[in-house]
């Protein structure tokens, strides 16, 4: 099937209008570059078709029958249907870039809510319209530092989320820009010692902290922290209902995911970024930015605006070169945020602090099960298994548990712990079935540790 | 005529409620944090507002009749292709084994999703005659990025560090520089030609052995085909650089021919644009990144490999740039755009080009009469007209028809771009339009023109029937205001 509405009269007149013989005379291109392959597509099919081939596709995925307590950026929470409600509107659904604010002004509003929502849940001053997603906030907000400063080395704490260090590291190479990275405590959170020195001899742009970090602990900048630009790296922003805002704890530039607002996993995407900072930046904050003015009339009303820093006006000196952002992934955020409000936002994130705490005691009352960690933690926190974390997890897999992230994938020095989390979604259930797993998996891992240490 | 919502003010949502109002969303259990951390990491206050889900019901009810989607009306915003995006697309994104899936679920538990993103990317390959194609970059823009990122990395590993320039036409967009900037390079801007193309001989000038890319678009921001692509390609790789593709209007090429055919070495799609995916108010898109055989091993990670019938993510790119966002792709959106490649198949699309082509000429052949087309030949998928001539007469620009359609109930099309055209309106209608919605429009634009000359000051006036009158940029800008603040306007 196709969705052209043209009939055989329609083109028939057209092509008398404009003067051409046929279709193929239109699109004519030169016999150099004239289509010579046969394109290899499947031939096309209607929509119950589609439908019965991508439920059998979605069939394939077996994960999300499992008790999941996967987490490390991608968080399991539970969604309003009010939310899909709302944001699936063919008028947010079908619109493009509010361009045209007078025709728009209920896009441009939601912006300037969303914005106002990470500005009230960071404590920063202001908030783009937002990005990417959490690693490409990173990388942005890491290029604003950049050129704030006139550095080109960065220093990055190695419980920042692996992913987005790695974009990071994508981006920076580009731009020739060395990373340092800072260690790891036994707590989990960053290691700052000697960090003033480092500091003082005005090579680094910023230091970049996340909280809750990779490990789930809850980290901060160390106070008095001199002379670079602090970067403050959200991760779960569920965590800000409860914990103190990076303003508080030292960031002058806070970046990150909001995945968490009622946006679905999705297989990774898409997801919506967010870069917020304090005033100082404000002419430095890449991507749109949507302001409250006033009509001919005096009325109340929305725009994109301090466009001059922007790709389609500067050109090569622009900030960033960001075309738009994730308005529809944006609104479904403030719709969420919307819906919870402070009361609602708060009880979810007790409940993820509850059920977490749950979680883990009942790891930690396996026998040889550890903590890997000492810090505080949110929803998430790391365990040590005798052996390897991959194989606990395959085996827990055979019993229909996905009990986390090995922490080898990204550490080999932590190759034998696993990175859980636990949501508002996890069930009494679920975590019998994960302890009741690791009680028969991990004495056989443990006996293959002891004959190998033999 | 469609028309959006009363003119009544719509309060922020942080002008309602009443704190204390709480949905039974999650479990209340009334515990304090301090129970489970130690206080000196708690927040004090969140100050957020409460509001019962019938408040939020009609708050966000009021804004989406307060905003333009494709779903009130005509479109014709030139350079973004605003198709009519099928609704099974969305369908099939929302199924719960696709929509529900971790992105670290094992591979054996997303076969599924998998099985999604290869055959949209081997489908993308055939069409656009590249080797292959990286589903990771987020955006158009994010594509450009990453293409830029892979040259550097191609001419590194050469030992060809003095290329250092990319050669941007004037009819490109104005991502495409501002991508180079972001990955060190000089950009080295081209004039076009008297026809609206890029004259070889000019290009003939500017390279050389500091060439890196040629970044173009084909056909190009006026909507005309490139014809001497082929000689263009073959002098930018007899001086050793790239050529790369800009995407963005692939809709009037897809079938009918393809880059890797001109000789791009790099190209991205805006499968948001082509491929018939919500723009939902400029994003989430989607910008996959195609490359010829030699930058294969360059892509970002990951790439998803086939065995046997048996799909898996590979991390293990010999020469990869890394990663260029958080996960493996706009997953969700790899399922609407593949639900559209098989509603299509190879026919289809095909035809998809020539309807959108035969749709811009339609409006082009019965307007121009009225309004200047300044490149005056056939054009592809959208066409560039000029109110020049219009404003010397009758002090009636681009913005003020942009303005008047508004208040006639169409989208505006995009005026001031490419920079090159003064007064400027780049018109795309799309295929999905029929004969019917391009007359109707054809006869708002065309009274339009008339009034501006009969009764210039209502056109300069417009819009009068929207939400909103014009609204004061200048302020926005010299007070930025950017949030609610308080109860008071900071």
């Amino acid at each position: 099937m196709s969705y052209t509405p043209h009939t055989p009269s329609d083109i028939r007149a057209m092509l008398e209008a404009v003067g051409a013989k046929d279709l193929a005379e239109l699109v004519k291109v030169p016999d150099d570059v004239a289509l010579r392959a046969k394109l290899e597509l499947s031939p096309a099919l209607s929509e119950s078709e589609i439908a019965c081939k991508f439920t059998a596709l979605a069939a394939r995925n077996d994960a999300p029958n499992y008790a999941s307590f996967l987490g490390a950026g991608v968080y399991r929470h539970y969604v309003p249907p009010v939310i899909g409600a709302l944001a699936m509107r063919g008028e947010f659904l079908t619109a493009y870039t509010p361009y045209q604010a007078e025709v728009s002004q209920g896009y441009l509003q939601a912006i300037y809510e969303w914005q106002t929502y990470i500005c009230l849940l960071t404590g920063m001053d202001l908030a783009n319209a937002s990005v990417y997603d959490g690693a490409t906030a990173l990388a942005e907000g890491a290029i604003m530092a950049v050129n704030a400063t006139g550095r080109q080395a960065l220093l990055v704490s190695k419980a920042v989320h692996p992913n987005y260090r790695a974009v990071l590291g994508t981006y920076c190479d580009g731009l020739e820009v060395e990373i340092d990275e800072l260690e790891y405590l036994p707590s989990g959170t960053t290691d700052f010692t000697n960090l003033n020195d480092k500091l003082a001899g005005g090579k680094y742009a910023a230091v970049i902290v996340q909280s809750p970090n990779f490990f789930g602990a809850i980290d901060t900048f160390p106070k008095n922290t001199a002379d670079a630009v602090k970067i403050g790296v959200v991760a779960e922003p569920l965590s800000l209902a409860v914990l103190s805002t990076p303003r508080d704890w030292g960031a002058d530039i806070c970046v990150g995911e909001a995945q968490s607002f009622g946006i679905a996993a999705a297989y990774g995407g898409p997801h919506v970024g967010f870069i917020a900072c304090t005033k100082e930046h404000m002419r430095r904050i890449p991507g749109r930015l949507v302001g409250r003015t006033v009509d001919n009339a005096g009325r109340n009303a929305y725009v994109l605006t301090l466009q001059a820093r922007e790709q389609h006006i500067r050109r090569e000196r622009a900030t960033s070169n960001i075309c738009t952002n994730q308005a529809h992934c944006a609104l479904i955020a403030t719709i969420y945020l919307a819906a919870m409000g402070a009361t609602g936002l708060r009880d979810c994130a007790l409940e993820n602090l509850r059920l977490a705490q749950a979680t883990r005691k009942a790891m930690l009352d396996v026998p040889d099960v550890t903590a890997r960690f000492s810090g505080a933690t949110f929803n998430e926190f790391v365990i040590r298994v005798p052996g390897s974390a991959a194989e606990t997890l395959e085996a827990l897999r055979r019993k229909r548990v996905l009990g986390g992230l090995d922490l080898g994938r990204f550490y080999p020095e932590l190759d034998d712990c696993i990175l859980t989390t636990a949501t508002e979604l996890t069930t009494q259930a679920d975590i019998d079935a994960l302890q009741a797993g690791l009680r028969s998996v991990v004495p056989t891992l443990r006996k293959k540790e002891l004959a190998a240490a033999r | 005529m469609p028309q959006l919502a009363d003119a009544l003010d719509a309060p922020l949502i942080f002008e309602q409620g009443q704190s204390g109002r709480a949905n039974p969303y999650v479990p209340h259990h009334a515990e304090n944090a301090d129970a489970y951390l130690p206080r000196e990491v708690l927040r004090c206050e969140l100050p957020l507002p409460d509001n019962t889900e019938l408040d939020v019901v009609r708050h966000f009810t009021r804004l989406s009749q307060r905003t333009f989607g494709i779903d009130i009306g005509f479109y014709p915003l030139g350079s973004c292709t605003m198709k009519y995006n099928p609704r099974i697309n969305d369908a099939m994104a929302n199924l719960p084994g696709l929509r529900d899936l971790h992105p670290f679920a094992p591979d054996e538990l997303a076969q599924g999703a998998l099985a999604v993103m290869w055959e949209l990317e081997r489908s993308l390959s055939s069409l656009f005659g590249m080797a292959a194609f990286s589903l990771n970059p987020a955006a158009g823009a994010h594509g450009e990025l990453a293409a830029l990122l892979i040259s550097k990395a191609y001419f590194r590993k050469r030992g060809e560090r003095e290329r250092t320039t990319v050669i941007v036409p004037d009819t490109a967009h104005g991502t495409n520089p501002a991508s180079a900037a972001m990955v060190g390079y000089k950009v080295v801007s081209l004039e076009s030609d008297k026809r609206g193309r890029v004259d070889p001989e000019t290009l003939r000038k500017v390279v050389g052995s500091d060439t890196a890319v040629c970044m173009m678009t084909n056909p190009n921001t006026l909507g005309l085909f490139e014809d001497r692509i082929k000689e263009i390609a073959e002098i930018v790789h007899a001086a050793g650089g790239l050529m790369y593709y800009d995407g963005a209007n692939a809709n009037a090429l897809m079938g009918n021919a393809r880059p890797g055919d001109m000789g791009f070495d790099l190209m991205h799609l805006n499968l948001h644009k082509t491929f018939s995916i919500p723009h939902g108010g400029g994003g989430a898109g989607a910008g996959p990144l195609g490359v010829a055989k030699h930058l294969v091993d360059f892509l970002p990670t990951p790439v998803v490999r086939e065995r046997d019938g048996v799909f898996a993510l590979d991390f293990d790119v010999p020469s990869t740039i890394g990663p260029m966002r958080s996960f493996w792709s706009n997953f969700a959106h790899m399922v609407r755009a593949l639900a559209y490649v098989n509603a299509n198949g190879a026919e289809g699309l095909t035809r998809v080009s020539q309807l959108a082509v035969l749709n811009a000429n339609y409006i082009r052949a019965k307007i121009r009469d009225v309004i200047e087309t300044p490149y005056d030949e056939p054009c592809r998928h959208e066409f560039v007209a000029s109110a020049q001539t219009l404003k010397r007469e009758t002090g009636v620009r681009a913005l003020d028809i942009a303005k008047a359609l508004l208040d006639r109930g169409y989208m505006a099309p995009t005026i001031y771009f490419p920079l090159l055209v003064p007064e400027c309106l780049m018109i795309e209608p799309t295929e999905t339009e029929s004969k019917e919605t391009l007359d109707e429009f054809i006869a708002v634009f065309r009274d339009i023109i008339a009034q501006a000359h009969a009764n210039p000051q209502e056109i300069l006036a417009a819009p009068q029937h929207t939400v909103v009158g014009r609204v004061d940029e200048t302020k926005a800008a010299r007070e930025p205001n950017l949030r609610w603040s308080d109860g008071s306007v900071a």
